[in-house]
């Protein structure tokens, strides 16, 4: 397996014209690795995370995701990751069947790929019997589990989680996590941010931003003993309280 | 009569079409008391706030604010009542200060009426008093709909999950905020996804699915789990699960953060249960007794509706 960096951003910065949303961010995310991304509101993580998927270009600095330059090709990022947000990742009036077919085709799956790992999609969810109910009528926590499988149907190296677990009941939430772990442990890597502070112990590693610049960095473990904190919870209040900027 | 309670309800239903969004729902908040609605969503927590503030009626069953009913005297609740919508549901084309005029207008009141109330609140967003509503931030959005939530001075507050998708620093806040308003004798129902949350509230109940799971003190909900329950962790945490639920003597076992949550079943024997992890591949699992949480109680309680 490739060893290098999945994930891998020098002195990355976004200005919008005085504004430095992002300030000089610098880190590696390691292949396999479940990466809590933190922030206060407005601290620069949505911006952050547009520059890592594609979709927008960096003022400044240097990195790649999955081997490709964050400065120059947003098309191949795009490409090669998997995205779902809290708010849009499915269409609610398309079948369940029918997302994972026009998902499977946006990726650029053949027919036969589609349909194959389809099947292996739903019985892993135990879903088979849902193949052809709308999505829009399924329970929330049931729409965030499909909305995962889908974001990792092409199989990409890293999967972009923008606060995936938001309202939904703790068995499910926790049913998620096994999959995030799962996919973790199948090689892909997860690169996840959440409101909830307890998720920040999910992971291998987390990175905390204020005003732009990421604050901290390490494992759980490591960020409670360097701020003598009980919890994650602490650490990140500790940290986002001296922000100067909300959003 | 002098109704002892802030909000009633008995029995409370409600129904789109198949789908129950609110099943047989009875609790009661005292006066003066900060009481929070714990659940995920699509449990009927709004369905519950739109039936107490009148927008809706129900199809079964009784409610009553300040002693008002919510079908027969909604006119007098209304007075009664401050509503904060989990939508932001302000007028994004005015500003801060106009915005509270607004409301204060509507309800016929001067905004000196509830400056006592307000102003701790209010102060915080005063020197964008010219900015749009719209152009606010979140933190800053939420203020100003309790500020205007809060002008008719009404003696209940009704809070739809007000700290949705808010960074847990703001959220803090918010809940300080409700604190400050509690001391002032201000009943408040709050609804929240959050169960962290749970414990800045007098008393909580937990919803799912349309149906209360339980009502008590954040102290008496963690106390009704009554087994044992053991934190799980080592390096390979994803194998460690799968392993753990492969062991005799293992009823559940799921993940919790930085460790999982273990519920043994009779008989389970901790030293047995560590050489199996060993003889797995798991040496290094420690294993230690734990105390139960919100959403260990949670959980229990919707496998027993199940």
């Amino acid at each position: 397996m490739n060893n290098d960096p999945i994930i891998s951003v020098r002195e990355l910065s976004k200005r919008f014209g005085s504004f430095v949303a992002v300030d000089r961010i610098t880190f590696d995310v390691a292949r396999g690795e479940i990466f809590g991304f933190l922030g206060a509101n407005g601290a620069g993580k949505t911006t952050a995370m547009r520059m890592l998927c594609g979709l927008s270009y960096p003022t400044s600095g240097s990195g790649t995701v999955a081997g490709f330059d964050v400065m120059r090709q947003g098309e191949q990022i795009k490409r090669r990751i998997g995205y779902m947000s809290q708010r849009f990742s499915l269409y609610d009036d398309l079948t369940v069947l029918e997302n994972i077919r026009l998902y499977g085709g946006i990726y650029g799956l053949t027919r036969r790929e589609i349909l194959r790992r389809a099947v292996t999609l739903l019985d892993r969810l135990q879903f088979r019997r849902e193949a052809d109910t709308l999505v829009g009528s399924l329970p929330l926590g049931w729409k965030q589990k499909l909305a995962f499988s889908v974001a990792t149907l092409h199989r990409p190296e890293v999967v972009f989680l923008d606060e995936p677990t938001g309202g939904v009941d703790p068995v499910t939430r926790r049913q998620f996590w096994e999959l995030i772990y799962e996919a973790a442990a199948e090689g892909t890597t997860v690169f996840v941010t959440t409101h909830y502070m307890d998720e920040a112990e999910y992971c291998s590693r987390v990175s905390i931003m204020v005003d732009g610049q990421v604050r901290a960095l390490g494992a759980p473990a490591e960020l409670k003993r360097q701020f003598a904190a009980g919890s994650m919870d602490e650490v990140f209040r500790t940290l986002a309280r001296g922000a100067k900027r909300t959003e | 009569m002098a109704a002892r309670n802030a909000i009633e309800a008995e029995g409370l239903t409600k129904r789109y079409g198949a789908l129950t969004a609110l099943d047989g729902v009875t609790f009661g908040v005292a006066r003066g008391e900060l009481f929070g609605l714990i659940g995920p969503d699509g449990a009927g927590k709004t369905t519950l706030f739109r039936l107490l503030t009148t927008l809706i009626n129900p199809d079964g069953g009784t409610a009553s604010i300040a002693g008002c009913d919510i079908v027969r005297d909604y006119r007098e609740i209304r007075k009664r009542v401050g509503y904060m919508p989990g939508r932001f549901s302000l007028y994004p084309d005015l500003s801060v200060a106009e915005n509270l005029d607004f409301f204060a207008a509507l309800f016929g009141v001067s905004a000196e009426a509830s400056r006592d109330l307000i102003a701790p609140i209010y102060r915080q967003i005063e020197p964008f008093r010219t900015r749009r509503a719209g152009k606010l931030s979140g933190g800053m959005k939420q203020k100003l709909a309790l500020c205007c939530a809060l002008i008719h001075r009404p003696s209940v507050l009704l809070l739809d999950e007000p700290t949705t998708g808010v960074d847990a620093v703001s959220r803090s806040e918010f809940w300080d905020m409700l604190s400050e308003l509690k001391s002032k004798g201000i009943s408040m129902l709050v609804s929240t996804p959050y169960m962290d949350e749970a414990r800045r509230c007098d008393r909580i109940a937990l919803i799912n699915e349309a149906k209360i799971l339980g009502i008590d003190t954040p102290q008496g909900i963690v106390s009704r789990f009554d087994e044992p329950i053991y934190a799980l962790s080592g390096r390979d945490m994803y194998g460690l699960l799968l392993a753990a639920r492969r062991a005799e003597g293992v009823r559940e076992c799921y993940p919790f953060g930085e460790a999982h949550h273990l519920i043994p079943d009779a008989g389970f024997d901790a030293a047995a249960f560590a050489r199996f992890l060993a003889g797995q591949g798991f040496a290094d699992a420690v294993i230690r007794p734990a105390e139960a949480g919100i959403e260990d109680v949670f959980i229990k309680l919707m496998h027993h509706e199940q």
